[in-house]
């Protein structure tokens, strides 16, 4: 039986480079070397078929590339991809079974497992990225803001800039009786920490969650709501959000379309930070374990082909098909292709802005969870104090580096990544000060870090 | 020949034709003109003004909107930018075009693009399916689903699903409010006693509907392998579309001309036969009035329904389209609510087509 399968998986194997060419896809001449490579390691595939969910943003790229290169093919999985039209639908539709897995935001999985909106179990092999978000302010309140930002001698705005720039602006809206609204894609959204953290970190206080009230607005100088990313810029045209923290093309939208400035990029705020990443639930995972690890592989893939210089352009032109981002490529090329523009015409480098796979970027850090659940402590969303351990066992039941491992062995097996490439690590980044306030962060001290900040909940 | 021509035109509902059909034929030509003048050619004029002034309309807010940007250039970041995005919106570079309402050359290229797209996708499917083909034959010795295409749907396999689930949700409307209309038109106590909860879910929105379903049938269907988007999508329409039809049911039912009723009484009719052999046809003209609107109300809400449960139908594809904001996006959208309007159009014929056939009172309405 089993060796039948495996024939079966053999044969596909072979039928692929041929399927793939007479598809005329972009990637066809690579996946046929690879193709021949692929033999001894194949897993027994527990189903083939799967669904995977997204939301239309550039740092699901990985998913589209494993696609259009045949990587998940390769792996034996055929799989279709859903735009998903809000990140509470992907994470219901995850839970109900109705996708096998998704893009999710880093927040979504450790939310679920931490007490914080519906509970479910989920895991979480594989991070999607790192860094790709920016705050965008309107137009208006950008020409009020610019005159605090400090400038270089050639008139250029230095970055990164600050949050103490807004305060001002902030306060003036306030007296003049205009509450401060500004937009975020989700309550446990990196988007959501990040903007907190840019905010706070110039002493404006963007509010707490309680367990009475989970708007998140309590005591706040600024009311973060939620919007979906594809609809930020309609949202910020229209004049309902000042402002808003969201990840790629929507904050190069806005500039595009001339309706905001992004003012600073999570770049700045959190060097390297976690964005994305892709979740499967923990049923799945036990049921399936091979299917896992196959869909690991293939994105492990997918993520190393799209850090490979030179291969940008034509992931650019993957995302702008209608069925994946689709925005117009030239919006999606600016961010993607190392640059960003800030205010129209400035344009600079920022070659770490979109990272899939290089720092080790796909691997799941319980460092990086650890961050998230501080933070979830910090602006209330976890109401009660909790032990250090407790944040430590908690990560380790949905960050699962031990499949990221074995899928990434296989691949230096097979020789399509180098060994190196494998972090020699227990899964905790060293302790670092890359943040916007320099504040330092220890994965192993959970409690000491939240007790650091002057905003935030302490225990 | 002729008149029996005519007499489809007139039953499918394309009765304008009928001068031109009598004016071929020499018939009374002055008054057959006039009428021919009337019924097709003043229609075609007002679709030829209604072109011309959504195509002004959309130079207009073209102009504008590309006059703002020149003007933003200037006051922003002085003259030379100012010409330099005058050049690039003349030079037609899609990073710089105004992005509003899309004129009709604009429309149709986008349909072009989009019967090509189909075409591709139809290409790949081929493809796909040969590839998977031996896969799926093991699959299928062993005992297991076959492999289904992973693409993405057409634009014209979305109309389908869309299709499907009207027709999915006008059939459940029907089998839930012809049976319920006709049970409560008999008996005017029943009909009082229903008309509260009739009155108050009658206007209630689509989406309330959708997520009401979608309250129910996760958790009544664990099956992760049953399309519940589908499932949920079609049931949603057909409790937002069924109202027209149950009250013209109930109305049809409990205004049966009382002759008939008393034929029934004489010939001692039991229950069954009365409903089968008097109410029913004579309440037929009603019911089928109901299901017209239940069809048009079926599609009409489908859009917004869709949208919401991620069916992959006509909904999700204007909402996408709307959130990829790509330089062609508005035109798709307009493509498609061109489909929507003319699939609307024709399903309402089809149905006066059937209501015609079935009623004693041809014409009529």
């Amino acid at each position: 039986m089993i060796k039948d399968m495996n024939r079966n998986l053999l044969r596909l194997i072979l039928v692929l480079p041929i399927a793939l060419f007479s598809c005329g896809g972009g990637g066809s001449a690579s996946s046929e070397e690879a193709a021949e490579e692929t033999n001894s390691t194949a897993l027994l595939i527990e189903k083939p078929q799967l669904t995977f969910g997204f939301i239309k943003l550039t740092d699901m790229a990985p998913l589209a590339i494993a696609k259009e290169l045949g990587y998940f093919e390769e792996e034996g999985l055929f799989v279709t991809i859903e735009a998903q039209s809000n990140w509470k639908n992907v994470l219901d539709r995850v839970i109900d079974g109705q996708l096998d897995g998704s893009h999710m935001l880093a927040g979504q999985p450790i939310a679920a497992g931490a007490g914080f909106g519906r509970q479910a179990e989920l895991i979480t092999p594989f991070s999607m990225d790192l860094n790709g978000n920016g705050i965008t302010v309107s137009n208006e309140v950008w020409s009020k803001m610019k005159p605090n930002v400090p400038v270089d001698d050639s008139g250029k705005t230095i970055h990164p800039i600050k949050a103490d720039a807004l305060a001002p602006v902030i306060s003036e809206y306030k007296n003049s009786g205009k509450p401060f609204k500004m937009g975020m894609v989700f309550p446990v959204s990196t988007h959501n920490y990040e903007i907190r953290y840019w905010l706070a970190a110039a002493g404006i206080n963007p509010g707490f969650y309680t367990a009475e009230n989970i708007q998140g607005q309590v005591d706040a100088d600024v009311l973060l709501s939620v919007t979906p990313p594809p609809q930020m810029p309609a949202t910020l045209e229209a004049g309902t959000i000042y402002g808003y923290c969201v990840g790629e093309p929507w904050n190069q939208q806005a500039v595009f379309k001339g309706i905001g400035v992004p003012v600073t990029t999570n770049y700045d705020i959190w060097q390297n930070n976690p964005e994305k990443v892709f979740v499967m639930t923990k049923k799945f995972v036990d049921q399936y374990p091979n299917t896992a690890k196959a869909v690991t592989k293939a994105l492990i893939r997918a993520a190393k082909w799209l850090d490979t210089p030179g291969n940008r352009p034509e992931a650019v032109g993957i995302l702008s098909m209608p069925e994946y981002v689709g925005a117009d490529s030239v919006v999606i090329a600016n961010s993607m292709t190392g640059t960003f523009e800030f205010e129209k015409g400035d344009k600079r480098s920022m070659p770490d802005f979109n990272v899939f796979y290089r720092y080790h970027a796909t691997y799941p850090f319980y460092s990086d969870g650890i961050w998230f659940l501080t933070q979830m402590r910090r602006w209330g969303q976890i109401p009660e104090s909790k032990p250090e351990e407790w944040y430590h066992e908690t990560i380790k039941k949905i960050y699962r580096p031990d499949i990221w491992k074995e899928a990434a062995d296989m691949l230096v097996a097979e020789g399509k990544i180098p060994a190196e490439d494998i972090p020699a690590t227990d899964g905790y980044k060293p302790s670092t000060t890359s943040f916007i306030d320099s504040n330092p962060f220890d994965g192993k001290n959970a409690i000491s870090y939240i007790n650091s900040f002057d905003i935030g909940n302490k225990n | 020949m002729k008149e029996k021509s005519i007499k489809t035109l007139k039953f499918v509902g394309l009765g304008f034709l009928e001068p031109l059909i009598r004016l071929i034929n020499k018939e009374e030509p002055r008054k057959n003109a006039t009428l021919f003048f009337k019924k097709a050619l003043l229609p075609a004029l007002s679709i030829c003004t209604f072109l011309f002034i959504w195509y002004a309309g959309s130079s207009a807010l073209y102009i504008s909107e590309a006059t703002d940007r020149i003007e933003k250039a200037r006051t922003e970041q002085g003259d030379t930018a100012a010409e330099e995005m005058r050049a690039c919106i003349v030079s037609g570079d899609i990073s710089c075009q105004p992005n509003t309402l899309p004129s009709p050359s604009q429309v149709l290229t986008s349909l072009k693009t989009l019967w090509k797209d189909h075409q591709e996708i139809s290409e790949k499917k081929a493809a796909f399916k040969e590839k998977v083909a031996s896969t799926n034959k093991q699959r299928k010795a062993q005992g297991l689903a076959p492999i289904t295409y992973t693409g993405r749907p057409s634009f014209l396999d979305q109309i389908g699903t869309s299709l499907k689930t009207v027709a999915a949700g006008c059939l459940l409307a029907m089998l839930i409010a012809v049976p319920i209309g006709i049970i409560i038109g008999l008996s005017e106590p029943l009909r009082t006693a229903f008309n509260w909860l009739i009155q108050i879910f009658r206007p209630v929105s689509p989406v309330v509907w959708l997520l009401l379903v979608f309250m129910i049938v996760k958790t009544v269907i664990t099956d992760p392998d049953l399309d519940k988007s589908f499932i949920i999508s079609f049931i949603s329409v057909g409790l937002c579309a069924m109202w027209a039809t149950l009250i013209n049911t109930s109305m049809g039912v409990s205004t049966v001309d009382k002759d008939f009723v008393n034929v029934g009484k004489v010939l001692k009719l039991n229950v069954g036969q009365n409903i089968f052999k008097i109410v029913l046809p004579a309440s037929l003209p009603m019911i089928f009035t109901g299901l017209r609107i239940t069809v048009s109300v079926a599609w009409m809400v489908l859009i917004a329904i869709e949208l919401l449960a991620q069916s992959p139908g006509l909904g999700s594809f204007v909402w996408e389209e709307f959130q990829n904001g790509a330089n062609d996006s508005n035109a798709k959208i307009i493509v498609a609510m061109f489909i929507i309007g003319i699939i609307g159009f024709l399903l309402d014929r089809i149905m006066l087509t059937v209501q015609n056939f079935m009623t004693f009172n041809k014409g009529a309405v």
